[in-house]
């Protein structure tokens, strides 16, 4: 149980995809000037994470690693993970209208995202047990959720300050990223000692 | 040769096992979409644009067909697109009511004053964002003019710290409603309209200490109202546009003088 918070937290504090691994900046730079956008968006994320990782895991262990075609990992994690999101789109669609219009413009955009193919792979190389992957997906998905709604905060205080001319738009974003990841460093080793 | 196979044919395999899937869920799960959908996407310019408040063509299309939502919204197509699309729809691309934007705050400098003195960004949004603004009232016209930057008709002007809309020149297209971050600007009907000029969400003897221009909320309006289309919310009177026929017994009934009849 223990490992299992342990993997969580580091999930979400220490090794946070967008700010420590830079996994998935495109949408951390691209949906994050609002805090709606920013939710929707990694709210769909969360999801997309954790059904990606139901479905790489058993075919890691059940159809890749028994016919050592393990080389094969990425190219059909993307390939199951696109097909993936887009049969849950149309199950969402027909069944759940309301979650499907929320969630709809954002699935599309994160069927190939490097995020969720981080932490398909990320799973298996750390050897995770089933439950311990699908607890670190989850805490993955947080941890890009922290990211986008800090983030958005972050620059709706830039769209209103005085910055130089030079800097205006995607640099000082740039920079305030970078300043953002930076204070994330200030988790590492905290996770571990907690329960130690 | 032998290895190249072993990796090409089971990617083959899942690759036609997931478009197996997908073509079966998405003939299995088809949702029935209205037919007009399309014919309508059609006569838009697909420009993508968002002007018309819609993510994209595809959302207007789609609100225009199922939500029935005014045939003139989109700005790139102009008078053409409305009436192509009023052709499909069967509706009157004319029968749509021309409207105007009014500002809901009548806390000029003489009604109120300054709470602090700002010297930051000269724009609403900036002030906003530091303790809701400078003056006394908090859901008040801020003065910097946010609206009139962004209006495309000059309609709009800032006199003595209020914004004031040239309703002659106003096209009613809202732009200004959605650049004030105290939402103090409505689209009323452009002929006869009542307008509440307080949008104070403050007890009325607090809104009245800040701005003595204040509704008060004392419901004297909504009793007024033969067509039940006057509300006390959030402290404040609110106006039906879709029901108000503007016949200004309740501008007659106020105490404080907060609503105004336009002709």
């Amino acid at each position: 149980m223990t490992k299992l918070i342990i993997i969580l937290l580091s999930a979400v504090f220490i090794n946070n995809y967008v700010l420590s691994r830079f996994l998935g900046i495109c949408p951390f730079l691209g949906v994050s000037k609002k805090l709606d956008s920013a939710t929707g968006m990694s709210i769909a994320v969360i999801f997309v994470m954790l059904m990606a990782t139901a479905v790489t895991y058993p075919i890691q262990f059940y159809l890749l690693d028994p016919n050592d075609l393990g080389y094969l990992q990425t190219i059909v994690f993307i390939l199951v993970i696109a097909a993936l999101v887009q049969l849950v789109e149309i199950v969402l669609k027909r069944y759940i209208p309301s979650l499907h219009k929320s969630l709809g413009v954002y699935l599309p955009l994160i069927t190939t995202n490097c995020a969720v193919l981080g932490v398909t792979i990320l799973n298996i190389d750390e050897g995770y047990s089933f439950l311990e992957a699908m607890v670190n997906s989850l805490g993955s998905g947080l941890g890009f959720f922290l990211a986008m709604v800090m983030f958005s905060g972050v620059r709706s205080k830039l769209e209103t300050a005085d910055i130089p001319k030079a800097f205006k738009g995607l640099p000082i974003t740039l920079i305030a990223a970078s300043i953002t990841s930076l204070s994330f460093l200030g988790f590492g080793g905290v996770i571990e000692n907690l329960f130690a | 040769m032998n290895a190249i196979l072993t990796a090409v044919i089971p990617v083959v395999i899942i690759g036609l096992i997931c478009a197996v899937v997908l073509v079966a869920a998405s003939i299995v799960m088809a949702v029935k979409e209205d037919e007009r959908i399309p014919k309508v996407r059609e006569c838009l310019p697909g420009a993508n644009c968002g002007a018309c408040g819609y993510a994209g063509c595809d959302g207007y299309a789609k609100a225009l067909v199922e939500d029935g939502v005014a045939a003139n919204l989109c700005v790139p197509g102009g008078a053409k697109t409305a009436s192509d699309i009023a052709g499909v729809l069967g509706i009157e691309a004319g029968e749509v009511k021309p409207k105007v934007a009014v500002v809901c705050c009548s806390g000029d400098c003489d009604a109120t004053e300054d709470d602090v003195d700002y010297r930051g960004i000269e724009t609403c949004k900036a002030a906003k964002l530091i303790f809701g603004g400078k003056g006394k009232c908090g859901f008040g016209c801020l003065g910097f003019g946010d609206c009139r930057n962004v209006c495309p008709e000059d309609a709009i002007c800032v006199e003595n710290g209020l914004a004031r809309i040239d309703t002659r020149k106003c096209i009613g297209c809202g732009l200004c409603a959605k650049a004030c971050p105290n939402k103090l600007i409505r689209l009323a009907p452009a002929k006869r309209h009542i307008v509440v000029a307080c949008s104070s969400k403050s007890k009325g003897a607090s809104t009245r200490k800040a701005c003595k221009n204040g509704c008060i909320a004392c419901r004297k309006c909504e009793k007024a109202c033969p067509k039940d289309a006057i509300h006390v919310t959030g402290n404040h009177a609110v106006v039906d546009y879709e029901a108000c026929v503007g016949c200004g017994l309740c501008a007659k009934e106020c105490p404080v003088g907060v609503i105004k009849v336009y002709k």
